[in-house]
């Protein structure tokens, strides 16, 4: 039966800016079905995004939400999440957006295990401003400032939540949405912080400049070039070589930021 | 198969029960509804989906989760493959 997005979408504010075949909408999309999986309540839920293509989402959905300055999702979620530590805080943030101007914050709200889910639109490329690279863009590919190729070497999202402390990271693509709306549901039942790294794509600034053929090549090469950490396990080597994972790969419960900090309240006589 | 426009410029192909609804206003022609349906249901006509085959649809609802743009709705039959 088909899912009643109008339930979740602002009225009349489609057909949404996103160019054609830009993965962003499938994205939304996902998150869409795994609030709804979760069951979270509209009025008790807050959406939160910076800046570019993918900040543009909380605009559609009708949550709370804050369409904030670029880079800096994640230090308002954070404001939000404290002033009431009950609300079902999402960020959401391009590639750009989360690693470049806000990996900083990223990094340290990866350390801070603060309940907030971070899905992280990653279309290697800063769509918005013209396709300049990103901190995601892969070594040797054009953008409009690599025009000889990009000499530096794309951060791996998942390494870097892990090695920063997120308590749970997964990935998934635009072609596996389905996974990928399980992994959302997942990452927002976990209390803890969670990263969902979307792989999605930007047909327009990233997909024509390097030639990787149309909207659809670019959601097909997600089927071809990734692998699921638990077939990856049992599969031959040269099986895996050269593929991307996906999947859960962490999922640990440890004390949360807003309990820890209720506790320091209460250590110091103070009133939550 | 029966093909009918609502007001909203919704475009409805039924057959039984089943129903794929296009709405062609949101629908951009990228394409990807067309080319991941395992059984060749869709097709592009005039930068725009068109429900060619309705009759093989398996109600997978692939096209419809991986719509960029909320324009392609699959209201199932409940039943599989071909309609009896
Ligand atoms: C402080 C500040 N610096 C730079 C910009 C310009 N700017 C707008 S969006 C953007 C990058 C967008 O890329 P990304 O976050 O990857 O999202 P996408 O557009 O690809 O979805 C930049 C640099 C800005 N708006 N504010
Ligand atoms: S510029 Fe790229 S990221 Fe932005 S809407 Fe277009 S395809 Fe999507
Ligand atoms: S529901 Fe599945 S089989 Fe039916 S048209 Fe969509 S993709 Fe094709
Ligand atoms: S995926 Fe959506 S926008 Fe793209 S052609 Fe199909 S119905 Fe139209």
């Amino acid at each position: 039966m088909a899912f009643n997005y109008a339930e979740y979408i602002r009225p009349g504010k489609l057909p949404h800016i996103w160019c054609p075949g830009c993965a962003h909408g499938t994205v939304m999309k996902s998150i869409i079905r795994a609030i709804d999986r979760v069951g979270l309540e509209k009025d008790r839920t807050v959406i939160v995004s910076g800046i570019g293509c993918a900040s543009r989402m909380p605009g559609y959905v009708d949550f709370n939400t804050l369409h904030t300055t670029h880079g800096r999702s994640l230090p308002f979620s954070t404001g939000v999440k404290l002033a009431d530590p009950g609300l079902n805080v999402i960020a959401v943030a391009g590639d750009g957006d989360a690693l470049a101007i806000g990996g900083n914050h990223f990094i340290h709200t990866c350390r801070r295990n603060i309940d907030i889910t971070l899905i992280v639109f990653n279309n290697n490329i800063y769509g918005m401003t013209g396709g300049q690279f990103s901190p995601t863009t892969p070594h040797g590919k054009l953008a409009s400032t690599t025009p000889y190729g990009n000499p530096d070497y794309a951060f791996d999202v998942v390494e870097l939540a892990m090695g920063a402390g997120a308590s749970y990271v997964s990935r998934s693509t635009a072609y596996h949405a389905i996974p990928l709306e399980r992994q959302i549901a997942d990452g927002i039942n976990h209390k803890g912080f969670s990263v969902i790294d979307a792989l999605c794509t930007c047909p327009t600034t990233y997909g024509r400049r390097n030639k990787l053929g149309s909207a659809v090549d670019m959601i097909g090469w997600f089927k071809d070039n990734t692998v699921g950490i638990k077939a990856a396990g049992k599969l031959p080597p040269e099986k895996v070589e050269g593929k991307i994972l996906t999947g859960v790969f962490r999922k640990e419960e440890k004390p949360e930021y807003c309990d820890e900090y209720a506790k320091i309240i209460e250590k110091t006589g103070g009133r939550s | 198969m029966a093909k009918s426009v609502r007001k909203d410029e919704t475009v409805v192909t039924e057959y039984g029960d089943r129903k794929i609804n296009v709405i062609t206003r949101y629908c951009k022609g990228c394409d990807i509804c067309v080319a991941f349906c395992p059984v060749d249901v869709l097709e592009m006509k005039d930068f725009k989906v068109h429900v060619a085959r309705i009759e093989d649809c398996t109600e997978c609802m692939l096209c419809e989760v991986r719509c960029p743009d909320f324009a392609i709705e699959v209201v199932g039959s409940g039943k599989k493959g071909k309609a009896k």
